[in-house]
């Protein structure tokens, strides 16, 4: 291929051999193999098969098919249903009933609250309000096959780059659509790789930042494991612009079975030529190996990256210099993560004014959320920039699965914070997020309904901060273990009134005095609870937290339940008499709290 | 550590074999290649004891102290052995706020270890881990290579009972 024209006719080549067949798109993520959906998809191959039905049935294993709370997903199309949960016993009814007998198996359906069903996902609030730019090919297309790709345009931005487009010009789109770094602080990505190829060199990088290390958050996993072509050509358009010639992906050795789709697609790419020597019969040469992280939070920030990639601990150093001048081998770099880079071939198919007419003033195109927590609908969602919270947590969400209140949502992982209600009406984009005192980060969203316990919650953060700490500058090493210190005497009701002082100053001077971003935001867990629920701060701090569950004489019913369950047998109390809880042996289970049908039991 | 002599005795020859036909095939920078070899290293032998971290820095031409803080800075890295099975809570934050600290209490308990210590059986290492990205099954475990999704304090005793008799379930 050394023309545009050979691209295309092989792209229609490839979509003109597609025959529509009845399909199911099987998914296969991380969520859904973990609960047998490989095994599943095995077995319908195996019914297929045994019924000689290859030439009119396909059973694809494609990428995440984003609800994973309600995983194993099946999709079966054209006919337009949805299957959920899907068991490994279920496979019988759905080749039998469907596939054979044209019915719909309506138990695996998404049932309502009221009984009745909804057969596609065309219909779930989950689907309808979601736009999707990154996530477009995820569980669209079998991620091992490089022709399902190109036949959705796969390549074809590459082609338009390589073939009719100066580096500079490719710059100045990407710099036009307002695309801004999707991993953490939200650098404008136009601007990182024009500063990087301003700088002259023989030798630059391209990163790719796969070191998903946000607890919450998987839209990078599911886009190297449900579209690795995109990424192999994001990059190779970012080689291209910079003037690179090599390209690394980092990614988490945690990850392990995203590792083997991402070498293939690798492989295949280098089979077709669109990696490796003369790219579409240019002069442009460009390949991309993969080097395995092992397991440091800290490795996220760009230059304790390009540190582990050289062999070394994973420190990071100071800026500037910045990687675009000085990065990997001290060579011009740039450093984009996984969702970033994805956008790219997107932007340049459409062009920079598409792109832009999504999102807000300052924060253009879509985000993905990793949704989880205490929420009805958990999965990948993604939306155009300045959503509201509302929409996410309440249209796309559905809400508490049990009806619970929502207290908060905490987003931007160890980095970010939390966000009461009061702010749910706030459209998200980078800059309304860090002015309520959060960030954006990789995009992780956990939803915390009126269990949780806020200091608990700082407290888990800066747990993993401490332990994640590098230990290069003192402020991050050892002020964030003080600040676990004080969180942990708290919430073992041992600390003092003047703690909630010093948690604030020490958070501060961490903020202020850190070398890298995640040192600086290191103490965002702790001060934005601090603002929106000091309350439960202070009810440590003055010990008057309320450690057992107790019982409302008002409502008490005597019905006996919560003496029936309560595991310790603690609660004391005569049929049709009021119920009362021996404090000194509550164990705080919550059994009575879940058993109560009048909500008698108070929760401490 | 550089005059000190490598004793390798403890370790498995046809092993060490197998480690030094991967070093060998590998190209570009040795100090770059640290973290790979040390991967491989430790898939073949489980963990990283000294001599073997030693042995790695000799074959590298690296210093045994680079090679040593390298290992200790990166948490997959393990210096310890581990049991026949791993048992890895996932403590991200969607399968904390589900309860995984509890569930990682009630492991714990009903194995009668501690945290990354193996077991006196040599059966089980209990982990609590960074999140695996499953976010929808939380909380979830995982034992070696099997993921275990949603699972309540109740479950745990049947699940871990499953891998007691050092048969894999």
């Amino acid at each position: 291929m050394n023309d545009l024209k050979a691209y295309l006719e092989k792209r229609d080549a490839l979509r003109a051999k597609t025959v529509p067949r009845l399909t199911l798109f099987c998914c296969g993520g991380t969520s859904c193999l973990s609960s047998a959906s490989d095994v599943i998809i095995e077995l319908l191959r195996g019914k297929v098969e045994a019924h000689g039905l290859e030439a009119d049935i396909d059973v694809k294993q494609v990428g995440c098919l984003r609800l994973c709370g309600e995983g194993p997903l099946i999709f079966v199309e054209p006919d337009d249903i949805t299957y959920v949960q899907v068991q490994v016993e279920d496979v019988d009814d759905i080749f039998t009933q469907h596939i054979l007998n044209k019915q719909t198996v309506e138990r695996l359906l998404v049932t309502e609250p009221d009984g009745s069903w909804v057969s596609s996902y065309r219909e779930m609030p989950f689907y309808k309000t979601q736009h999707r730019i990154a996530l477009r090919n995820c569980g669209e297309i079998d991620p091992r096959d490089i022709g399902a790709y190109i036949a959705r345009d796969g390549y074809h931005a590459l082609a338009l780059c390589l073939l009719e487009q100066t580096p500079e010009q490719v710059i100045e789109t990407i710099k036009q659509s307002g695309l801004r770094g999707r991993g953490g602080g939200g650098f404008p990505t136009g601007l990182k790789w024009a500063y990087t190829a301003a700088v002259k060199s023989e030798e630059k990088y391209v990163i790719c930042n796969a070191d998903e290390g946000d607890p919450g958050a998987f839209m990078d996993r599911s886009i190297i494991e449900g579209d690795p072509h995109s990424l192999v050509e994001a990059m190779t358009i970012a080689a291209y612009a910079i003037g690179a010639k090599q390209g690394y992906i980092y990614i988490r050795a945690e990850y392990a079975i995203s590792i083997e789709p991402l070498k293939l697609a690798l492989d295949k790419a280098r089979e077709h030529g669109f990696l490796g020597d003369n790219i579409f019969g240019t002069t442009f040469c460009f390949d991309i190996d993969i080097k395995l992280g092992a397991g440091a939070f800290v490795c996220g920030e760009e230059t304790a990256l390009i540190r582990s990639m050289e062999g070394h601990r994973g420190e990071p150093d100071k800026k500037p210099p910045f990687p675009s001048e000085s990065g990997f081998r001290d060579k011009p770099t740039s450093v984009n993560n996984v969702e970033t880079f994805v956008n790219v071939p997107a932007i340049i198919l459409n062009g920079a004014a598409w792109f832009a007419s999504y999102g807000t003033e300052k924060s253009k195109g879509t985000k993905v959320f990793a949704l989880a927590g205490n929420i009805k609908n958990i999965g990948l969602v993604e939306v155009p920039m300045g959503t509201t919270f509302n929409e996410i947590i309440y249209e796309i969400g559905g809400g508490h699965p049990e009806g619970k209140e929502i207290k908060g949502v905490q987003i931007g992982g160890p980095s970010g914070g939390v966000i009461t209600r009061d702010y749910f009406d706030t459209p998200i984009d980078y800059d309304s997020l860090t002015a309520i005192g959060a960030m954006m980060g990789s995009g992780g969203m956990i939803v915390m309904d009126e269990d949780t316990d806020m200091v608990e919650i700082a407290k888990f953060y800066l747990d993993f901060t401490q332990e994640e700490s590098c230990g290069k500058c003192t402020p991050c090493r050892i002020g964030t273990k003080r600040l676990f210190e004080i969180l942990e005497r708290l919430t073992s009701m041992q600390g003092e009134p003047s703690d909630l002082d010093k948690l604030e100053t020490l958070a501060r001077n961490i903020q202020a005095a850190s070398l890298c971003g995640l040192g600086q935001s290191a103490p965002n867990p702790v001060l934005s609870t601090m603002k929106y629920f000091r309350e439960e701060y202070e009810a440590y701090a003055y010990r008057t937290k309320k450690t057992k569950y107790t019982i409302d004489p008002k409502k008490c019913i005597g019905c006996t339940k919560c003496a029936r369950v309560c595991p310790v047998a603690c609660i004391r109390g005569v049929v049709r008499e009021v119920h009362i809880v021996e404090e000194a042996e509550c164990i705080a289970c919550g059994a009575c709290y879940d058993a109560c049908p009048v909500d008698a039991v108070l929760r401490p | 550590m550089k005059n000190k002599i490598l004793d390798i005795s403890s370790l498995d020859r046809a092993l060490l074999d197998q480690l030094d036909t991967y070093i060998k095939n590998l190209e570009g920078d040795n100090e770059e290649n640290l973290i790979h070899v040390l991967h491989r290293a430790q898939a073949l032998f489980g963990h990283l004891p000294h001599n073997l971290q030693l042995y790695v820095a000799r074959a590298l031409n690296l210093s045994g102290a680079k090679v040593n803080g390298v290992v200790t800075f990166y948490s997959f890295f393990n210096e310890e052995p581990t049991g026949k099975y791993v048992v890895s809570v996932c403590m991200g934050t969607a399968c904390f706020v589900k309860g995984a600290d509890k569930v990682l209490q009630k492991i714990l308990d009903i194995i009668g270890t501690k945290k990354n210590e193996m077991s006196a059986d040599g059966l089980f290492t209990v982990k609590d881990v960074r999140c695996i990205g499953a976010c929808g099954l939380a909380p979830v475990v995982t034992i070696n290579d099997k993921v275990y999704g949603k699972v309540q304090v109740n479950d745990v005793e049947t699940l871990i009972g499953r891998y007691k008799g050092g048969q894999s379930a």
